[in-house]
Order: structure tokens, then sequence, then C-alpha cells
């Protein structure tokens, strides 16, 4: 059972990556528009060269 | 111009109201300058729609940036000062979507933002902790024993406190209001028993017993936040919505000072100003002309779609519109004074008599907040009783009655599924900008149609060109180019073939005037041609001895036909009460095949025919555009007006129709009847889970597993059903 000790605090580390990461995208406002996020990434315009 | 008074102003009964801002803030921010334009751009829809729009107005000089919002169909436009707003409606009108002026400064909605993204992260917050609580609970469930699950049971601890104190402020925050109101909301129990969960379970884990309620107490907060946080999302968009309608208009003069035109907010123009009004604009004042002669547009006033005579002398009032020549006008009244702000006084009235609309939620909640305190305090009294006084088994109970009772599902049951049906209707065209809007839409028996701007679009198409002479109607379109006033527009736009007239001039407020083979010919109003005047909308051409009248009807607004339709197929009898004469109303009740119409209603006989129906038993249902309209639309159980409406006709509706197209109104009415429908079953289902698990827990076998089952059971099923809403 010795292996809970170090489970546990690892599991728990993991949730809390996934929950700073969800806090970073709160802060960079990627809520925002979310119909136009899915959209954006169907436009072709940039295909060819990167957004200067 | 804009917020008429309102006798109710709680937020939440009507978040509309509270926020549509008055005409003089709009001017005052409308005038500062500043580099980031916000444009409303209703017909953005597509991938295809945001690289047209951004690259086509990055591409106009001293435009830094464009960047479209879908979600809220805005673009907001990075500029050098140079650019005017006029030039990107302009540039985006040639790429071919409808654009309207917002104001930046009022659309910041920083406070509504901030407030979502808190819940959210709240959200986020007790999402997270759900999901570790469970896994640490299901090693619990499956048969942990003594120091295994004890450590278990601290770990949780560890993890569900701190959630709970952060995530839970919003329901503890309210129910202490409501407590100090002396009133016993939603969130009394909901409290509670988040609070009675998390410290029984604290005192059960220092005490090593066998139930901890960590996953309960932390999933109740869960889904409760996650209602909270749709009816959050429905509430800030029925917001921002009212406020782009009233940044439509930003009501602005032409004032004439010593010779000099200034342009200035309403708010700064006084009693005994001189007033520009070209052609094409709207009166921004009340008052008398002094100069110029012109023909006005009263349609949205009084209904009445024929033009009338302006020259000096004549008292104008605020909303009517110049069509044809300049008018100079000395004001008499302008802003609060003037005879829009004069019409509040009705609605005012109005809006007294209407008797308050409880929703379902609320008669939910009224039923459901004592009986929960007193089955819970009734179990712990009994089993203080049974036991003989054994407190801490006692309290157990009772804190899972509260967990098993708490309405979970109830909190869900209404936000998801009117979530779900103002999405629909909003991809549909439909705004809904009222609470309960929805629900009273799914009650209506009767629909009172307005006619001219809303079923009609106050654009004239000729009706009889085939009975005249091509002489006539070459000499007629030849003259009829010469003029802007929408009749000549229709006629030179139907007519075809031109004749050759020569020496064309217009007499602004009578017609045109020109040369034919020698003759004079002339066409514009009756008495100046000299013909006979009719009852419908017409204009008249003399052709020597001979005159000829060329008639017109209103055109149809598209879509107005196929609601009308519907409504009648869903067995709602239709009504037309319009102020204009009965010549043109009754071409149109017959078109429409609308067998009850009224003619030449005025503003205060709209209301008392709404009043009357009302009285009878009717739930009506009122579309209007005018301000002629506001009173009735009041008066009626719920409204519709269109987005080309005056400002306080929208204010006063409780939906508003986003597109020129009118069919979505029948859809509306299905969509909000099955809507209350799914709402209604959502509570059963509720119900249902609570009449199973409640005497399982006043008996005292809710385990920790048997709570998180029927709550994450009736919360998913009451979410998937709104999401049936078809």
């Amino acid at each position: 059972m010795t292996i809970l000790g170090i489970l546990i605090p690892v599991s728990l580390l993991l949730g809390g990556i996934g929950l700073a990461a969800f806090f970073w995208s709160l802060r960079s406002r990627q809520y925002e528009d979310p119909q136009g996020d899915a959209n954006r990434i169907l436009t072709k315009d940039w295909d060819d060269h990167p957004k200067p | 111009m804009t917020a008429l008074p309102r006798l109710e102003t709680t937020p939440s009964a009507c978040p509309a109201c509270a926020v549509v801002p008055s005409a003089e803030r709009l001017a005052a921010l409308s005038a500062a300058a500043s580099g980031r334009i916000m444009l409303s751009l209703p017909g953005a829809h597509c991938a295809a729609c945001i690289s047209t729009v951004e690259s086509g107005l990055a591409a106009l000089p001293g435009v830094r940036s464009a960047r479209v919002n879908l979600t809220s169909r805005r673009v907001s436009v990075d500029a050098e000062p140079i650019v005017s707003t006029e030039t990107l409606i302009l540039a985006l009108k040639r790429l071919g979507y409808e654009a309207h002026e917002l104001d930046a400064g009022l659309l910041s909605a920083t406070e509504t933002d901030r407030q979502g993204r808190e819940l959210l992260m709240r959200l986020g917050v007790a999402g997270f902790s759900m999901m570790n609580v469970m896994l640490l609970s299901v090693a619990v469930w499956s048969g942990a024993e003594d120091a295994t699950r004890d450590m278990f049971h601290w770990i949780s601890a560890a993890i569900a406190i701190p959630t709970v104190i952060f995530a839970g402020q919003p329901f503890f925050r309210s129910a202490w209001t409501a407590l100090k109101a002396r009133r016993l909301g939603m969130d009394v129990p909901i409290s509670l028993a988040i609070i009675l969960a998390s410290s029984i379970s604290l005192y059960e884990t220092a005490k090593g017993g066998h139930h901890a309620y960590f996953d309960a107490a932390v999933m109740l907060t869960f889904f409760l936040l996650a209602g909270r946080y749709l009816d959050h999302r429905t509430r800030a968009v029925a917001r921002s919505a009212a406020e782009e309608l009233a940044a439509l208009e930003v009501p602005r003069a032409i004032v004439l000072r010593e010779g000099i035109e200034l342009v200035l907010p309403i708010s700064e123009v006084s009693a005994g100003d001189l007033v520009l009004v070209r052609p094409g604009g709207r009166m921004p004042v009340d008052g008398v002309v002094t100069d110029g002669s012109s023909e006005l547009d009263r349609s949205l006033l009084t209904g009445e779609s024929l033009p009338a005579y302006a020259g000096p002398g004549t008292v104008i009032s605020a909303g009517e519109v110049n069509l044809t020549g300049p008018l100079t006008v000395r004001v008499t009244a302008a802003g609060k004074d003037s005879s829009l702000h004069r019409m509040a006084d009705l609605v005012a009235i109005a809006e007294s008599a209407k008797t308050r609309y409880t929703s379902l939620a609320d008669r939910a909640a009224r039923l459901y907040s004592p009986g929960v305190h007193l089955l819970s305090f009734g179990a712990f009294a009994v089993w203080m009783w049974i036991t003989g006084g054994d407190v801490r088994f006692a309290i157990n109970i009772s804190a899972a009655v509260l967990i098993i009772t708490c309405p979970c599902a109830l909190g869900l049951a209404v936000p998801a599924v009117v979530t779900a049906a103002s999405g629909k209707l909003f991809r549909k065209g439909l705004l809904i900008k009222h609470g309960t809007a929805l629900e009273r839409l799914a009650e209506v028996d009767t629909v009172v149609f307005d006619k001219t701007g809303t079923l009609t679009l106050g654009m004239p198409e000729p009706t009889n060109l085939q009975d005249h002479p091509a002489e006539a109607l070459a000499v007629a379109v030849a003259l009829a180019r010469a003029s802007s006033h929408p009749l000549a527009m229709a006629l030179a736009a139907a007519g075809g073939e031109a004749a050759g007239v020569t020496d064309l001039y217009e007499v602004p407020g009578y017609g045109i005037e020109g040369q034919w083979r020698g003759r004079r010919v002339r066409l514009g109003r009756a008495l100046w041609t000299g013909a006979e005047p009719m009852d419908v909308t017409a204009t008249y051409l003399s052709l020597g001895d001979a005159s000829y009248g060329f008639t017109f009807a209103d055109r149809l607004r598209p879509g107005a036909e196929a609601a009308v339709n519907a409504l009648a197929a869903q067995g709602k009898k239709v009504l037309l009460i319009s102020g204009d004469a009965e010549g043109a109303v009754r071409d149109l009740a017959q078109r429409l095949g609308i067998t009850g119409w009224t003619a030449g209603a005025l503003p205060a006989e709209k209301a008392a025919a709404v009043a009357q129906l009302s009285a009878q038993g009717h739930r009506v249902l009122m579309v209007g555009d005018g301000l002629n309209d506001t009173a009735a639309l009041v008066a009626a159980h719920v409204s519709i007006s269109p987005a080309s409406a005056l400002d306080a006709a929208r204010v006063a509706s409780d939906i508003v129709l986003l597109g020129q197209d009118m069919a979505p109104i029948g859809d509306a009415t299905r969509i909000a009847a099955q809507a209350t429908r799914r709402i209604r079953e959502n509570f059963a289902i509720s119900i249902l889970y609570n009449v199973v698990a409640v005497p399982v827990a006043l008996v005292g076998l809710a385990t920790p597993l048997a709570a998180a089952l029927a709550m994450s059971l009736s919360s998913i099923t009451v979410s998937l059903n709104a999401l049936r809403l078809k």
C-alpha cells in the first residue's frame, strides 16, 4: 500500500497542472469568442506563409 | 429619449431595463473620439466572413487592424483618428455586410465580464476537486477500512474544505442577503446543505467515522455552479444585446448658430435653437418649421403610411422622418420635454396595470424551500426522539436529507433549457431580452400585429402600372428619376423606359415639374397636379389635360406571410390593429388572410384593445415597432419588436427581431412551448428522484454513495433532457 504515498500526490499534481492550465486559458481570454475560434481554424489565409 | 421609467427595477426581474443607457450618456460618449471603433455585424456567420471582413477592413487606409468576434457578431477596428465610422460602414456594405455603429465605451461591459470569469473560475476549481474527491471516495466505497479510510477522508477534507469555501461563495453571499431580508430563497437550503455536509464530515473524520459527505458537498457546489453559470451567460447576452440596440441610435442634431452648422448631441440643444434637418433625416426635436418645404413620414408615430406636407409654420414632432427637402426648424422642446418622451406616461400607466408574472422556477422555489427545511428538521427531531438523544446520529440523518433533496437538478432544470432555447432562437435572429419572456411566449393564444414597419417595410411598391398608357408611364418615370422621394424612387425603379423630359426641377413638398414635347408635365401631390385624390397611397401625373394616378402598396416584410400562416396553423387568433387609413389596412389584411382588423387606431386605443383582450382571458403577443405601439407592447402579455423599431418600442418589448425576416416568429412560439414543456418535465424528473431518495434518507439508509448517485444521475438526466430541444 506504500505505493499510495506516491500515486496520490502524483495524481493531485497532474490534476493541479490541469487546473493551472485552465486558469491560464481563462486569463488569456480564450473564452471570449468560442464560435470565432472554431471557424478561424478553417480559414486558408495563412496556409502558405505564416501571419506576418 | 431612451430609457422609459420602469416601476419594477430589480436587476433579476428585468436585466435589460436597468442597463439601457440614457441618450445623454450615449451622446456624451460618442463625442469623445477614440482609436477603437466597434461595429455590430449581424450578418457574419462563417469562416469566410471572418477573412473577408478582416482583410477588407485592413486594406482601407488608416486601419491598423480589425478583429471579428463571431460569438457576439461584432468587429473591433483599431484605426487612426482620421478614419470615420461612416467609411467603415460603407466599406462593409460594399463587401456585402450590414453594419451598425456601436459605442465602444458603452459596450466594454467589464463588470459582467468579470463576474462571468469569476464564476467560470469557481466552476473550474469545483470541477477539479470533484474529480479528485470522487476518485478517493471510490476507494472508500469499495471497502477501504480503518487507517486507510481515515487517510482518504483526511485527504478529501484537505481538498474539499478550501474548495467549498472558495467556490461556494456566490451561494453563501446570496443566502445571507436573503436571510437579512427575512426570506428563504433557493440559496438558503443550498448553503445550509453545503456547510452542514462539510462540517459533519469533518467531525466524523476526526472521530474515525464510516461516512463522510465531502464528495457530496463538492458535487453539489459543482452542479449548482454550472446552473448558475448558464443563467449568468443568458443574462449577459441579453444585457449586451440591449446595450447594442441602445447604441444603434446615437442622437445628434445639426444646430445653426450664427450661420454656422454645428453637430451637437441632443442634450445640448435647447428650445429656441434653429435645427437643420436634411432629407432622409429623423427629427431630433419638437418644433415649428421656419424655412423650406418638404414632406414628412409620420409612420413611426402614428402608423400613417401617407407622407404629410410640411412648410413654414408646420408643427413637427421628434421621430418623424424628413423626406424631400431640407427643413430649418425652430426648437420648441428637446430631449425629455419632447413628444417622444410624453409617450412614456402612457407606457407607465400600462406598466402599472400589468400583473407581475411569476416564473415556473420561482413558483417551484416557493414550494420547495420551506418543505426542505421542515423535512430536514423533522428528521432531526424524530431521530432524536427514537434514539433517545443521539445528536451525532440525528444530525447525520438531517444532513443526508438536505443533501439528497438539494436542488441540484432544480438549479439546472431551468437554466439548461433556457440556454438551449435562447441559443436556438438567437441563431434564428430573435433576441430574448427578458428572463421570463420564453415562458410567457409559450402561453400566447392571440397575436396582435401592427401594420406599418412591422408587417410591411414602409417601402412602397407601385400597384397599377399596367393600367396606364405607355406614354404616360414613360413620362412619369422620367420625372420620378429626378427625385429622392420614396414614391418617386419606387416608380423609377419599377417603371422601365423613360421619356425625354427636359428642364426637370423638384418643388420640395409638392413634386417634380418638367417640359415634354413643349408641354408642362408634373408628378406629385393631387392638388398640385390638378387630379382627384384617392384614399390609398398614390402620386399623380398631369399630362396636359389628362391626369393619371399611380397607386402604391407598402411592400410586405419578408416572411410576414409565413409568420401569419404559421401562427394561424398553431391555432392562434391573429389580429391587425393599425393607425393607418382604412383602405391600406383592409388591402393588407386581405393579402395576408387576416380577418380581424382595425384601422385608424390611436396609441391609447391600441393599448386599450390589448388590455381588453387580456381582460377576456386571452394571452396576447403584441408585435409592433412604432411609438404608437409602445403602450400596447407593454400592456401585452409578451411583445416582439423588429430591430428597425424606435428605441422606445425596443426597450418596451421582451423580444427583438434582429433580421428583416419575420418568419422566425412562428418558430419562436413553437420553440417556447417546447421549452416550457421541457422545464416542466425537468421538474417532474427531479421530483421523481426525490420521491425515491428521500424516504431512504429519512430512515437513515442514505450512504454517501447513494447520495452521489442520486445527485449526479438527476443532474445528468435533466441536462440531457434540455438538449433534446429542437
